[in-house]
């Protein structure tokens, strides 16, 4: 009997390793030979822990999963009382393109065999083929846009480094994942960590850049195994080294730990953390593409950036770019979170509508209350309200509703929700992790803290001062800590604004 | 960032480990983080007294290695409590009633963010995102990841933790 269950963090949060040793117990109680598979998760985090059971060549999935739900697993699954039926068929599962996630869930996240009898390193194969020149110019062909916030064109970045003459050149993924409502990066180096390893290996070599690093948050301690791992394996199979599957190119790469600082997502403050600085912002330029890493041109790019490359050579740039919407091209790895009936991960290309997400595919709110607004795109990004909800997702059409896109994760409020706070929250967080570099962001976050209490004193004067030094935030800050906060603030301020005048409300 | 002041370890035993750690991880790109997180793994806070051997080991100022390590959330100071309590307090789980989770918590543990209690059991700490974001509250208790968390379940953990 073949038995599949995550041991994503996710799923372990909600007892999938009580039901891994409930299964085991049961098995042997019953003298039942099982092979039991951990691998990454599907996605379906409301269906977690969620078993799947190989029926007739298919899995069929059960969840979400109690201990005591085990046994009747063994006897006639087809009337178990989490039977979901082949999780192939699931709606959730159908309506996704799969592309970056392809793997993700289905695999033995460290079985290279596996891996590779479902695609994997046929990318690097080809890329193998190719000169740096080709590889760059596949990846522009592909239309892939920075996974990590900001959506720059990933072939533009990688032809600055491919074209930057120096003796030692650098890939540096950015794992560091400290938006509240993202967890794919988490979920794909958990759960498929070689595709990561081969997409940079492909950066590599396309860019002629020997040496890699994964920063990776240390809030991740299961991401931070998986990778860690996954590269001994494929330092071990010949992937990695010298010689590139017998390539005669070289490329090698490390798992480093991050230490609990927000802004070492940053590029330039994950450079000056690599290298065991204090992450402060540096300015640009110089760009990271030319002097980055100890100074030399580096690759910095996101974990579903590089995590993508090798599908799109497995199936070719065009493949890829045919997805999306205007100029987002490809898929978006939607995280779908906070008070959400159906929350997780959903790789679907780009154009879907906000409302589709949070009403059908999320099923509206957890708690059963009505909706009242999404923040898309972590803690710098906007709150939307209901009101918005018709918005495509893409780049530039989120940007044109004054939100963005950011690593595409959604945050869902039920009317519960206090957006006063909410603003206060996102200053007060700002405060928190600036590294301190421009006053606006360092001084002007407490201010703004400050500031937002005494609105919600009943001073409705300090809604104009609220107003200016978010401006001040936006125009006078370095990076996108101090000049994007001002937009979780401003929006609920502009689409919430009863929230900001309780005085006037108390009067009335 | 730490309330707690800090502490020492037995000077040989610091000499023995730093010299270790410094020689397995000082010629790496980029050693500082390694080593500071190799010298909390192994002390369960970063010892003050291994800032001067660390600079002269990688030929940095002490101001700096100091100044590295204090402004990153995860370097301690001082050792933590028996048992280490992060809940996390950022906008997927405050939708999902973190705060108020975190107000119970501070209240049946009558301390704050940052703080441990006074018998040394439980220190407790914020913690902004654990990836755990479609299935908040998120809670991390000594290291184990806890999703929909509530206090009854954390309360269980501790008193299992305790005996
Ligand atoms: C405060 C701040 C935090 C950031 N955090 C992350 C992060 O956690 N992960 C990430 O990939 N990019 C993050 N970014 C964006 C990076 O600076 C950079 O744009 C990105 O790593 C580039 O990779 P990409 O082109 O593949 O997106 C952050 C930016 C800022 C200003
Ligand atoms: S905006 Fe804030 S975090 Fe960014 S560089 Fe300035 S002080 Fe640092
Ligand atoms: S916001 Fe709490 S785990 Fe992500």
């Amino acid at each position: 009997m073949k038995i599949y269950l995550p041991r994503d963090a996710a799923a372990r949060a909600l007892g999938a390793d009580r039901i891994a040793t409930a299964i085991r117990a049961e098995a042997e109680a019953r003298g039942i030979d099982i092979t039991l598979i951990r691998t990454g998760t599907r996605g379906m985090i409301w269906l977690e822990p969620l078993v799947e059971v190989e029926i007739d060549g298919q899995r069929h999935g059960f969840g979400p999963m109690l201990a005591s739900d085990v046994p009747a697993l063994f006897d006639d699954p087809a009337t178990h009382p989490r039977a979901l039926g082949p999780v192939d068929d699931l709606d959730w599962m159908k309506r996704q393109t799969r592309l970056t996630f392809a793997r993700c869930g289905v695999i033995d996240p460290l079985s290279l065999q596996d891996y590779e009898a479902h695609g994997g390193l046929a990318g690097l194969r080809r890329a193998i083929a190719m000169t740096g020149q080709e590889i760059v110019d596949e990846v522009k062909t592909s239309g892939l846009r920075g996974r990590g916030g900001a959506g720059f064109p990933t072939g533009i970045k990688w032809q600055t480094v491919h074209d930057a003459k120096a003796p030692q050149k650098y890939i540096v993924c950015n794992a560091d994942e400290g938006d509240s409502g993202t967890f794919a990066d988490r979920m794909i180096m958990e759960g498929d960590p070689f595709t990561l390893i081969e997409g940079m290996a492909i950066a590599g070599l396309g860019v002629g850049a020997t040496r890699g690093y994964v920063y990776l948050r240390s809030e991740y301690p299961d991401a931070i195994g998986a990778m860690t791992g996954a590269v001994e394996i494929a330092r071990a199979a010949g992937i990695l080294g010298d010689d590139v599957l017998g390539s005669g190119r070289a490329f090698d790469m490390d798992i480093r730990v991050g230490a609990g600082a927000y802004v070492c997502g940053e590029e330039t403050s994950l450079l000056n953390s690599l290298e065991g600085k204090t992450g402060v912002v540096r300015a640009k330029p110089p760009l990271p593409a030319l002097e980055g890493f100890l100074g030399r041109p580096t690759v910095v790019n996101n974990v579903i950036s590089l995590a993508t490359v090798p599908v799109i050579f497995e199936k070719g740039a065009q493949h890829y770019a045919d997805f999306g919407l205007g100029r987002s091209r490809g898929t978006v790895t939607l995280q779908i979170a906070g008070n959400v009936k159906r929350g997780g991960l959903f790789e679907t290309a780009f154009g879907i509508s906000l409302d589709e997400v949070v009403n059908d595919l999320g099923g509206g709110t957890a708690s059963g209350r009505p909706v009242k607004a999404a923040q898309v795109g972590g803690p710098l990004g906007a709150y939307l309200p209901v009101s918005k909800f018709a918005a495509p997702l893409g780049y530039e059409e989120l940007d044109a509703e004054g939100a963005l896109l950011g690593h595409a994760g959604i945050v869902i409020f039920d009317d519960g929700a206090d957006m006063l706070q909410m603003a206060r929250f996102a200053m007060e967080f700002c405060a928190v992790e600036s590294c301190g570099k421009c006053t606006p962001c360092r001084i002007g976050a407490v201010r703004g803290v400050e500031t937002i209490d005494r609105i919600a004193q009943g001073d409705g004067a300090a809604v104009g001062l609220l107003t200016d030094l978010c401006e001040t935030m936006k125009d006078g800050s370095l990076c996108a800590l101090g000049g994007f906060t001002p937009f979780p603030v401003m929006s609920a301020l502009t689409h919430f604004p009863d929230e900001f005048a309780p005085a006037k409300e108390a009067a009335e | 960032m730490r309330q707690t002041a800090a502490a020492t370890v037995p000077q040989p035993a610091l000499e023995d480990s730093a010299t270790r750690i410094l020689s397995s991880l000082g010629g790496l790109e980029g050693p500082l983080l390694p080593i500071l997180h190799a010298l909390q793994a192994e002390f369960g806070f970063v010892p003050q007294q291994a800032v001067p051997l660390i600079a002269d080991h990688l030929n940095i100022s002490r101001a700096e290695v100091a100044g590295v390590i204090s402004f990153y959330h995860d370097f301690r100071a001082a050792p933590a409590g028996r048992h280490v309590v992060r809940v996390c307090r950022a906008e997927a789980c405050q939708s999902m009633g973190a705060n108020d989770l975190a107000a119970r918590l501070q209240e049946k543990l009558g301390i704050g963010w940052g703080e441990t209690t006074p018998d040394g059991a439980v220190t407790l700490e914020p913690v902004y995102c654990l990836g755990l974001c479609a299935c908040g509250p998120a809670v991390q208790v000594d290291g184990a990841l806890m999703g929909r968390a509530d206090i009854a379940r954390i309360e269980d953990i501790l008193s299992e933790a305790a005996e």
